[in-house]
């Protein structure tokens, strides 16, 4: 296989929709690397040599987007010229599909810049440029690609041993926690991964749908402890980012899934947004929505090790995918990660669109610091979880300094940033030298972003 | 005052420190600067802390830092591009010299007054602007609306500069007098008409920033291409703020439609008496202050023919828009240019000398550039699936200045009896009802996220700071 193939990099875009033409960025570039036409300004991908200089001059920050690509695919300066808006990131398996490892790191990238100091930054912040690209060094070994296009095998077929709805019935969004098993099939896999679901049937087009990837909720010894088992977190797509109504191909597939049905899956993916595992580790966990899923993986690993250490009367066998599954998982459980803290951030809407919620509360508190943040809650001002965030600051700063302590943040793309600079507030409030701290988290694997 | 250290107070890379008859010069006049700020500044805005960007340096680094600031105190810099050893000028009777970095004498006079009508244009729109801060529609639209300002102020420092470092006892009278005349004031009006008209409301600052303040990019490109090495590189480092004039400009009109559109389907109307009784600005409307916006700009480029216009590029002293990326000979001698006059009761087009239609050529540019971006509005109003477009009128629509004033041309070019232009100018510029419309929605809306009800918040915050950041602290 040629090497080259894989080759990755993080290419420098303008956003059109943003933009107003103004030429000071193409003025600026000292390589001539931009350059427009009547409709786009745009950047020349060979040429961009992620000097920055162009950040900082934009009026609007139009300038400031990147998105992850093969070399070979880059989006030509042809390509940009005729976009109305900007291609979203290509997702673990598209770059699976374009023969790209998901331990691939790019091979060229920007300098993440001199974060700014709190308020009077003089860099524009790009939040997907702290994320860390390798694993905490007490991750387990990982597995990714066993399935897919690249694989000797395409896809192996999983069948639905459970499916439930975790969040309130009656309102619009619509939760699922759904249970695959693999029988005898190999398909190891780690807390922090995703796999990917290939839909039945094909496309408007007639074309075979393009797998669609969800993060595993499980722990690595299943979602039933000892079984070939895992289990995902999906929200039923009802509407598009503008409200528009549109049925997800996929989770809708997913969540009218009944027990006894079979799905094709590939995978796994992912390798570096993977826990640690040596004592006294500490775990930070920040979500919304269904990015709640690794952080389920995680603690509820975590709750075992405990329930073993502690005893079996703690319920350390959860009930496999039936009705009591989802409960199960998040139930309480010091053992070999004594003295490790887990702390959760979580945000949804409202305490019923949260998926999970009820077996959340009953996690012990010695066992996990778990903070809820609701935007849309009646008659409550909003609140997100960069606030409880900057509200829990005393018990963040020891964790940003201490290199045994991992952050995770997972769920939507508008939290990234805020996350971001919420983390970057609190350490620069409590006098820390914010570069220093953001370069070590992402230097020794202690930051991972996971945002669609 | 003369224990200011004005190398530190004014960060600049030309040597400010090493400059005792600058320094002495300037010693002088910014203590008037800052009693001008005063007087005809943002109006009360004296004890605000506003998160301004303030350039330190010219490289990426030092271009925009963010923090913030008391206005009074902003650290108005001056700065000038990094020169290019050896650079040649490129167009007009010098072509292929060495570029200047005195004033020649014979060119002294001319010079001067280009540099003095950019500079009076600076602190004239400050003027404009002074009361707009008690009408903001949002804490983040304040905060623009005085990084303009300032930015304006440090616009007019760098045209004091090369006053006082280049035309000597002159230099300083100009300079002195770009703080004494005052916008709109009779006896000792601004130089150029546009700069004397109100900016009453928020709508017409977007208009004005978008129209106007490009216009301000066009003379500024003209002028960095001359053969007057420092006027070239300070017009250059100006550019990349007007820039950001631009941006409020565009983004501020786009967030309007962007607010209108959302109350046409949500009431699911285009009816006016509907949408303004609503409180938001009906797109027939935004059309009537396009047209008056964009025709009131276009005047600012001069007479269609000019021998002042020759003068300039045959000399050097300014160039066309990016002359340097034009391939003709760059003296234009013997070649024509087609410009619009009024034949036998129509508009038909005249060939000209193009020496003497610069000013045309630059307004054509102008118009080219203005349009694209009435085009991205268009698919702000697109986007939401309303049947209607913004337009820019006729280039012959409601001019003042040239072959064309006093002529009656619809918005599409069509030349009318007065009687024709009586019976509709009223929905075509902006009616006394209209205007007492807008003003009547103007109301303050300073609280951190918040926006008025007639526009959108903005697809994001500044220097990636949130939406509703504390972009302005009140003391």
């Amino acid at each position: 296989m040629d090497m080259t193939d894989g080759a990755v990099i993080r290419q420098h875009l303008i956003d059109p929709e943003i933009c107003i033409r103004c030429n000071t960025c193409e003025a600026t570039c000292p390589v001539g690397a931009i350059t427009h036409d009547s409709r786009n300004y745009v950047v020349d991908a060979d040429k961009c040599n992620f000097c920055m200089a162009c950040v900082p001059p934009c009026p609007t920050g139009s300038i400031d987007n990147w998105r992850t690509m093969p070399r070979v695919r880059a989006y030509s300066v042809a390509d940009q010229l005729t976009w109305d808006e900007l291609p979203g990131e290509l997702s673990a398996v598209q770059l699976a599909e374009a023969g790209v490892a998901t331990d691939a790191v790019p091979s060229a990238e920007p300098v993440a810049p001199a974060l700014p100091a709190a308020d009077d930054g003089q860099v524009a912040v790009n939040s997907a440029q702290y994320g860390a690209t390798v694993p905490p060094w007490s991750a387990a070994h990982v597995y990714t690609n066993l399935y897919g296009p690249k694989a000797a095998q395409k896809t192996i077929t999983a069948t639905c041993t459970g499916n439930v709805r975790v969040t309130e019935v009656g309102k619009e969004y619509d939760t699922h926690h759904i249970v695959l098993d693999f029988g005898a099939t190999p398909f190891p896999v780690l807390e922090g991964q995703s796999i990917g679901i290939v839909p039945p049937g094909v496309d408007a087009n007639g074309r075979a749908h393009h797998p669609r990837q969800y993060s595993i909720a499980s722990p690595r010894n299943g979602e039933r402890p000892g079984y070939n088992n895992l289990s995902l977190t999906i929200k039923r797509v009802l509407e598009d980012h503008q409200g528009n109504p549109v049925r997800g191909v996929g989770s809708n597939f997913m969540c009218d899934l009944k027990v006894g049905d079979t799905v094709e899956v590939i995978g796994p993916f992912g390798a570096s947004f993977l826990m640690p595992n040596h004592p006294r580790s500490h775990i930070v966990m920040i979500c919304t929505g269904t990015g709640s899923a690794p952080m389920r993986a995680m603690t509820e690993w975590r709750r075992r090790m405990r329930a073993a250490a502690v005893g079996p009367s703690q319920g350390g066998a959860a009930p496999s995918g039936g009705s009591a599954g989802a409960a199960g998982a998040w139930g309480p459980g010091s053992s070999k990660f004594e003295g490790g803290k887990l702390m959760l951030f979580f945000g949804a809407r409202t305490k019923e669109e949260l998926p999970y919620f009820g077996p959340l509360q009953n996690l012990p508190k010695d066992f996990i610091d778990i903070h809820f943040a609701f935007s849309r809650a009646p008659g409550q001002p909003k609140k997100y979880v960069q606030d409880l965030i900057r509200d829990r600051a005393a018990d963040l700063v020891p964790l940003l300094q201490d290199p045994n302590a991992y952050f995770y943040v997972c769920g939507l793309k508008a939290m990234e940033e805020g996350v971001v600079l919420a983390l970057r507030d609190v350490a620069v409030n409590a006098g820390l030298d914010w570069d220093t701290v953001g370069a070590a988290l992402k230097r020794d694997g202690r930051l991972h972003l996971e945002t669609y | 005052m003369s224990s200011i250290n004005y190398s530190e107070k004014i960060p600049n890379n030309v040597n400010l420190s090493e400059d005792r008859t600058l320094q002495r010069a300037l010693e002088s006049w910014q203590p008037d600067f800052i009693n001008w700020w005063d007087d005809m500044g943002p109006e009360g805005t004296t004890d605000a802390s506003v998160y301004l960007r303030t350039a330190v340096s010219v490289d990426p680094q030092g271009w925009a830092q963010f923090g913030h600031v008391k206005m009074r105190d902003y650290r108005w810099g001056i700065f000038l591009n990094p020169g290019e050893a050896d650079r040649k000028i490129h167009f007009g009777d010098h072509l292929g010299e060495k570029a200047w970095n005195d004033v020649p004498g014979e060119y002294r006079a001319n010079l001067r007054r280009i540099i003095v009508t950019q500079g009076d244009t600076e602190p004239a729109s400050v003027e404009q602007q002074r009361h707009l801060g008690l009408t903001a529609p949002s804490m983040y639209d304040l905060r623009n609306l005085f990084q303009i300002n300032v930015e304006e102020g440090r616009h007019l420092w760098a045209m004091v500069y090369l006053l006082h470092k280049h035309f000597g006892r002159d230099g300083r009278e100009e300079a002195d007098a770009l703080l004494q005349r005052r916008s709109g004031q009779e006896d000792n009006p601004r130089i150029l008409q546009a700069f004397n008209e109100q900016t009453p409301d928020w709508l017409s600052f977007f208009m004005f920033t978008y129209f106007t303040d490009r216009d301000g990019k066009f003379q500024l490109c003209a002028l960095a291409e001359s053969a007057f090495d420092p006027l070239a590189r300070t017009t250059k480092f100006m550019l990349t703020e007007e820039a950001h004039h631009m941006f409020v400009g565009e983004s501020g009109i786009s967030r309007v439609i962007q607010r209108t559109c959302q109350k046409m389907n949500e009431l699911k109307t285009d009816d006016v008496k509907k949408l303004r009784e609503a409180g938001v600005i009906d797109l027939s409307t935004i059309q009537r202050y396009l047209n008056f916006h964009f025709s009131v700009t276009i005047d600012l480029f001069g007479a269609d023919e000019s021998s002042n216009a020759a003068t300039f590029y045959s000399t050097g002293l300014k160039g066309r828009y990016e002359e340097g990326k034009r391939v003709d000979d760059h003296q234009l001698r013997g070649q024509t240019y087609k410009i619009l006059v009024v034949q036998n009761g129509q508009l038909a087009e005249k060939e000209v000398p193009m020496l003497n239609a610069l000013n045309e050529v630059l307004r054509d540019d102008y118009i080219k550039d203005s349009i694209a971006g009435v085009e991205r509005w268009n698919k702000v109003i697109e986007k939401a699936g309303i049947p209607f477009r913004l337009k820019a009128p006729h280039k012959a629509f409601h001019r003042n200045i040239g072959a064309l004033a006093g002529v009656k041309v619809s918005p599409e070019g069509k030349v009318i009896s007065e009687a024709e232009w009586n019976a509709n100018v009223d929905s075509w510029l902006p009616s006394g009802a209209d205007r007492a419309f807008v003003a009547s929605l103007m109301g303050r809306v300073v609280e951190p996220g918040k926006f008025a009800n007639w526009i959108a918040p903005p697809a994001m915050g500044i220097n990636r700071q949130p939406v509703d950041f504390e972009y302005v602290r009140f003391a």
